[in-house]
């Protein structure tokens, strides 16, 4: 990929996060942010499935622009063919492994498999 | 141990204006024979006008004949003479010691260029990444061909680029840029500087290929917006004015 599509999926990212997260904080000043994360709450959040579906896009937005962000640090930090595949294939699997992980809990709560 | 020398009286230039004097501070490193650099002291007279490149000299002519340093045109044309002074990248020979405002001014090697000897440092590495950039007018025909004698160009069109064109490959832009220092592989600001020159220089065609050029992992995008470039370049450039101008075409706001 170019990098300056790399780099457009990276900005882009950072300000669909920041519309995103925004909602996401003020959803959670409806209830004081103890009550946020007592139980009943946090599995009552992942019931909605309006919620549920803005939490994965937060998900999915992050770990594309924090492992982007990663590889970009690494790119800097050290040079050489061999690391720098190492790293670009490193944060592409991270991505992954995390997006999975993470879509994991939501669908798992979201069926009421706690 | 440092050892502190100082021009004799009689043998100052003027000894009627030679009032003040300076501590002169200047690394000297072998990396064939060094492990580290040492600073030599020299106290060096000087007057409202003296540079940083005079004293050097003065030093070279009055002390220690192996300083290196490089130098030629003596007036900020030709970028040979860039060093750390005071910790900041400057030309010895644009810089007034007066106008230091310090009892102490130390001179060091670039910083981000490898040392050949004391103040001495490579510059094959800048000039690569300028000649990567293809630093030339691209286009299919030339002035030989065509009716016209040259390339005709409105003042409107030569303000778009002029100001990128007055880079005289000193490299202090590159010596300042934190990405430069751990990169290998960056570009650097020079050379995408002079990448705008010439995509916005409307004599040339050759935008998509230098865009290209520049649109790499070790590209135009490790710039993250220090500007500690356009701090220090003595010429008025302004390579991260230049690099957002690029960046401008890459994310489609410019064509
Ligand atoms: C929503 C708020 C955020 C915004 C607006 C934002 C914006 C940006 C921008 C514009 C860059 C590029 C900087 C540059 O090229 O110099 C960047 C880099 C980066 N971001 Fe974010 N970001 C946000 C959140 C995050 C989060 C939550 C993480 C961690 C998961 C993260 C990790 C990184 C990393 C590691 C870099 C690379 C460092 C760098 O290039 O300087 N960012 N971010
Ligand atoms: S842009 Fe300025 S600082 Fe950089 S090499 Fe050219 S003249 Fe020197
Ligand atoms: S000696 Fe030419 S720029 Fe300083």
């Amino acid at each position: 990929m170019k990098e300056s599509t790399i780099m457009k999926i990276h900005y882009g990212t950072a300000l669909a996060s920041v519309g995103l997260v925004a909602v996401h904080i003020l959803m959670r000043l409806t209830t004081g942010f103890s009550d946020s994360l007592s139980y009943e709450n946090v599995l009552a959040n992942y019931q909605s499935i309006p919620y549920v579906v803005m939490l994965e896009l937060i998900l999915i937005l992050l770990a594309v622009h924090g492992f982007n962000g990663l590889r970009v640090i690494l790119l800097e930090l050290k040079q050489g063919r061999v690391y720098e595949k190492a790293v670009s294939y490193g944060c592409v699997v991270g991505m992954i492994a995390l997006i999975g992980y993470g879509s994991r809990t939501i669908i798992m709560t979201n069926m009421g498999m706690s | 141990m440092a050892q502190v020398s100082s021009i004799a009286e009689e043998q100052a230039p003027n000894p009627l204006s030679a009032s003040k004097s300076v501590l002169l501070r200047i690394s000297r490193f072998n990396p064939e024979t060094d492990e580290s650099n040492k600073f030599m002291e020299f106290s060096v007279p000087y007057q409202k006008w003296t540079t940083v490149l005079e004293a050097i000299l003065d030093v070279k002519k009055h002390f220690d004949h192996s300083v290196a340093v490089r130098y030629s045109c003596r007036q900020a044309t030709c970028g040979s003479c860039g060093m750390l002074i005071n910790g900041k990248p400057r030309l010895a020979c644009f810089t007034k010691i007066s106008e230091l405002n310090s009892d102490v001014v130390t001179v060091e090697p670039m910083n981000n260029f490898p040392v050949i000897r004391d103040l001495a440092v490579r510059f094959e590495r800048l000039f690569d990444t300028h000649h990567k950039i293809k630093p030339f007018l691209i286009r299919d025909d030339t002035e030989l061909e065509s009716n016209e004698k040259e390339f005709l160009q409105s003042p409107e069109e030569l303000e778009n680029f002029i100001q990128f064109a007055n880079c005289i490959k000193c490299g202090l832009c590159n010596s300042a840029c934190p990405t430069m220092t751990t990169d290998s592989s960056f570009v650097g600001p020079q050379a995408l500087a002079q990448a705008y020159r010439y995509v916005a220089d409307s004599r040339d065609k050759g935008k998509d290929s230098r865009l290209d050029i520049i649109d790499e992992s070790h590209g135009i995008w490790r710039c993250h917006f220090a500007g500690s470039c356009s701090q220090v370049c003595p010429k008025g450039v302004d390579p991260a004015m230049g690099i957002q101008f690029l960046r401008g075409y890459l994310l489609g706001f410019r064509s």
